[in-house]
C-alpha cells in the first residue's frame, strides 16, 4: 500500500517540521530587524553544527513532504498518475532535497 | 463564479487555503535555496538580491509568505488534530483560530521588518 505509506511519511515530516516551523518563524522575525545582508546571515549561520543539523534536517523534511503534497495535487487537479506521477514526484523530491542540502552547506559550511 | 454547495462551507476554505499555501510554498522554495546557495558561490550577487527586501512591495511579499507559511502550519495542525484526536464540534473554531494565528505571526514578522528593518 503505497498511498498509506506517503500517508504516514507526509505526517511524520510534518511533526518533524512543527518545532522547525516555529523555530524559522522566530529567527526571520529577529533577523530581519536591521536589514539582511550576506555577512549578517554568514555571522550566524557559518560553522556552526546546530543550524547546519537544523536546517538540513528541515531541507530533507520538506523536499519530501512537498514531493508528496505536489502529488496528491498533480493526481487530483492535474490528472496524472502511474509511473510518470511517481518519476515526477521523486524528481521533485531529490530536486528539493539536493537544492536545498546545498543551501543549508552554502551557509553554514 | 458560482460556487456549489460544499464549497461554501468554511471547512472547504480551510482546504483549499492548505492546499494553495503549500502548492506556493513548494514554488517559492527552489528560488529560496538558490538565492541562499548564492552565499558560497557568488556573496556579492547574495547581497545584491538581500538589498531589494528594502524594498516596501518586497517587504509586502515576504509578509505574504511568512502569513502562507504560518497558515500551513497551523492548518496541519488542525488537520493532524481532526485525524487522530475524537471528532469536535469546534472544528470550524479551529480552522477560524488557525487563520487568526497565522496572520498573528506574519503581522509580527511584518511589524519588524518594517519597524526596524
Amino acid at each position: 500500500m503505497i498511498s498509506a505509506r506517503l500517508y504516514i511519511l507526509q505526517r511524520a515530516t510534518a511533526l518533524i517540521m512543527a518545532p522547525l516551523v516555529i523555530g524559522h518563524i522566530a529567527v526571520m522575525i529577529y533577523a530581519v530587524q536591521n536589514g539582511l545582508s550576506a555577512a549578517e546571515i554568514l555571522s550566524r549561520t557559518q560553522g556552526s553544527f546546530f543550524w547546519a543539523a537544523f536546517y538540513g534536517l528541515f531541507a530533507l523534511a520538506v523536499a519530501i513532504h512537498a514531493a508528496i503534497g505536489l502529488r496528491a495535487i498533480l493526481h487530483e487537479w492535474a490528472g496524472l498518475k502511474g509511473a510518470l506521477l511517481t518519476a515526477i514526484c521523486w524528481g521533485i523530491a531529490l530536486g528539493l532535497g539536493g537544492l536545498g542540502l546545498q543551501a543549508v552547506y552554502s551557509v553554514t559550511g | 463564479m458560482k460556487l456549489s454547495g460544499h464549497r461554501k462551507q468554511s471547512l472547504w476554505f480551510a482546504f483549499i487555503l492548505h492546499r494553495i499555501s503549500g502548492l506556493v510554498l513548494a514554488l517559492f522554495l527552489p528560488l529560496h535555496f538558490w538565492v541562499l546557495s548564492l552565499a558560497l558561490r557568488d556573496p556579492a550577487a547574495l547581497d545584491g538580491f538581500l538589498s531589494w527586501t528594502d524594498f516596501w512591495y518586497v517587504k509586502l511579499a515576504e509578509y505574504g509568505l511568512v502569513f502562507l507559511l504560518s497558515v500551513h502550519f497551523f492548518g496541519g495542525l488542525r488537520l493532524m488534530a481532526l485525524e487522530w484526536l475524537p471528532w469536535s464540534p469546534a472544528q470550524k473554531t479551529y480552522a477560524a483560530s488557525a487563520l487568526a494565528a497565522g496572520f498573528a505571526l506574519a503581522t509580527s514578522f511584518f511589524l519588524s521588518a518594517t519597524i526596524y528593518g
